[in-house]
């Protein structure tokens, strides 16, 4: 079944000068393997495209079943400097989250709406 | 130092401008030992160094005096301990503005103030540099001599030390400069606890939860992506509240009756929030490891946390350095339906081209479609067909003044020289706002620590 993200993970997203981090946290411990074997640094780093010129660094926290990614040059110079609405990266978990995945159908059988 | 083996940490304030109220309701609608107060972010002190080049008395969070004249008296009776980094440049200044406060309050000879400093290094940079300290930009690389002449503030982020020293001295309020955010939550710890200064894993603990409260309302409830539509009563949202034991383990939590929500999932976002690699986050006191923090589920709005590892501090300290970076601007204008977006994008294409043509140069132009891509770009996908409207938003970014004057003098006049339907322009011209970048390096601690001094002043 595809999915997008959202409908198996939460997350937060901040700033670090120019680079955004962006933590993705599994709904349930079921889909952790699965956003593991997913959410590749390729995979992400597709997904953005061009809103990150940098690159993709992931991190695992498999306390949290969580991952974190920093997006380096993502903010248009960051801080002050940045032009952007979001210069401090606050709406990069949700646009992580749009993210289609294709899950298989006994994780697909947990999937609740949201 | 007390015997407990239990206190209550509560947080107060996410950045300068959170809720003047919430600090107000940790003191009074619940017990608590300490109140945490974290007002600076990364550009914050630059704003304070500007505020008091135009007058010396000021530089410091000015929320932070009348709050305590507020909440003084009940905190001294209470024997609740305030922290804060509310003295941004000038913590001397914010201190004696307290004892104002306290001695307006009847606390002659009861309360006691305590001041940190040292952590401002702007006056001593260009030694520094001469004598070859680099202080390389951690992001770009750049040595600090690129923008020298160009610098606004700088400071050291300091660790708990100097706070629990004052505390040790029976400060009822501590006033810090730069000190990190974590501190302000586990330097009360260290002092409660007599935490030895290389108990690694305990000051580690200390460190989440500082993380933890350093947000305010972002832990308990606000800002929840996976909570937002179940959470309780958020208009009269509970800051959150560490329940710290001295074994290095606690539970986060909030006062009975207020809203918001706490659990496992909305203290994970939290915990996730501005993490760069979470094995190491590095602090002056001590490098906590993310990767080993348990959250239990405790009962309701209580999340406990354990397990947490730490090893031993860095040689190095962060500085904070801002510095003139230019000017920009901003201009919005509103396009109804119908074509909406086509007639923004017009108008974005007459407004550059009048620009080009008076021959305004620009670092950077950027053009956002506010109701479509402003937040996802191209992740948006196409526009709904038949948008009922959308906010064209321009933004500029020049070192040259005279560029984005011009540009804030070329909004309005799309309206009656563009494309029609347009509205949303009442506020005048867009302002030119001065650009103060953020410079972090890293600086060898023997640099600053003997610098740091610590005062305990009675009111």
């Amino acid at each position: 079944m595809k999915v997008q993200l959202y409908r198996i993970a939460h997350g937060r997203s901040g700033d670090k000068g120019n680079t955004v981090n962006v933590g993705v946290i599994a709904l349930r411990p079921e889909f952790y393997p699965f956003l593991l074997d997913h959410l590749t640094t390729d995979r992400v780093r597709r997904h953005f495209g061009d809103l990150v010129k940098g690159d993709v660094e992931r991190f695992e926290l498999p306390n949290l079943n969580a991952l974190n990614f920093l997006l380096h040059e993502a903010l248009g110079g960051g801080g002050t400097v940045s032009l952007m609405t979001d210069a401090q990266g606050k709406t990069f978990s949700t646009a992580m989250l749009r993210m289609e995945v294709d899950l298989p159908n006994d994780l697909a059988a947990l999937v609740k709406e949201r | 130092m007390s015997n407990r083996d239990t206190i209550r940490i509560a947080s107060g304030q996410g950045f300068w401008g959170d809720r003047l109220q919430a600090p107000v309701e940790q003191v009074r609608r619940g017990p608590i030992d300490y109140l945490m107060l974290d007002y600076l972010a990364e550009v914050t002190m630059s704003i304070m160094q500007k505020q008091r080049s135009r007058d010396p008395a000021q530089g410091y969070a000015r929320d932070f005096v009348p709050l305590m004249g507020e909440i003084l008296e009940d905190c001294v009776e209470k024997d609740i301990r305030v922290v804060a980094n509310a003295g941004g440049v000038n913590a001397d200044g914010c201190a004696e503005a307290v004892l104002t406060e306290a001695r307006r309050a009847g606390l002659m000879g009861s309360a006691k103030v305590g001041v940190v400093s040292g952590d401002d290094i702007m006056d001593r940079l260009e030694e520094l540099v001469e004598s070859g300290h680099e202080l390389r930009n951690m992001e770009t690389g750049a040595p600090l001599s690129d923008v020298l002449s160009k610098i606004q503030s700088a400071n050291a982020y300091i660790g708990a030390r100097p706070i629990v020293d004052a505390l040790n001295r029976g400060a009822h309020v501590v006033i810090t400069g730069r000190s990190t955010d974590t501190a302000l939550t586990y330097a009360p710890m260290m002092h409660a606890f007599g935490w030895a200064l290389d108990d690694w894993d305990r000051i580690a603990a200390g460190v989440v939860a500082g993380h933890i409260n350093e947000c305010g309302a972002q832990a308990s409830g606000g800002n929840s992506i996976v909570a937002w539509k179940d959470v309780p009563d958020l208009a009269d949202v509970g800051y959150p509240i560490i329940e710290a034991h001295s074994d290095g383990t606690f539970i986060v939590t909030k006062h009975d009756g207020t809203g918001g929500l706490i659990n496992r999932a909305v203290v994970a976002e939290q915990i996730l929030y501005e993490m760069g690699d979470p094995r190491e986050y590095i602090t002056p006191d001590v490098v906590a490891d993310f990767t080993t923090i348990h959250l239990d589920d405790a009962g309701p709005d209580r999340v406990r946390v354990h397990g947490v590892k730490g090893r031993k501090a860095t040689d190095m300290l962060k500085v904070s350095i801002s510095y003139s970076a230019g000017y920009k601007a901003v201009g919005t204008l509103v396009y109804a339906w119908p074509d909406c977006i086509e007639k923004a994008r017009m108008a974005d294409r007459i407004l550059r081209e009048r620009l080009d043509r008076m021959g305004a140069t620009f670092d950077e132009v950027r053009t956002e479609l506010v109701g479509w891509n402003s937040t996802h770009g191209h992740l948006a996908g196409e526009p709904p067909a038949d948008l009922p409207e959308i906010e064209l938003r321009v933004a500029v970014r020049s070192t040259d003044k005279a560029a984005v004057e011009a540009f804030t003098r070329e909004i309005a006049p799309l309206i009656l020289t563009g494309p029609p339907s347009v509205t949303g322009f009442a506020g005048g011209r867009p302002r030119v706002q001065d650009i103060v970048a953020y410079w972090p390096a890293l600086i060898d601690r023997t640099q600053i620590e003997p610098h740091l001094r610590v005062e305990v002043r009675e009111a």
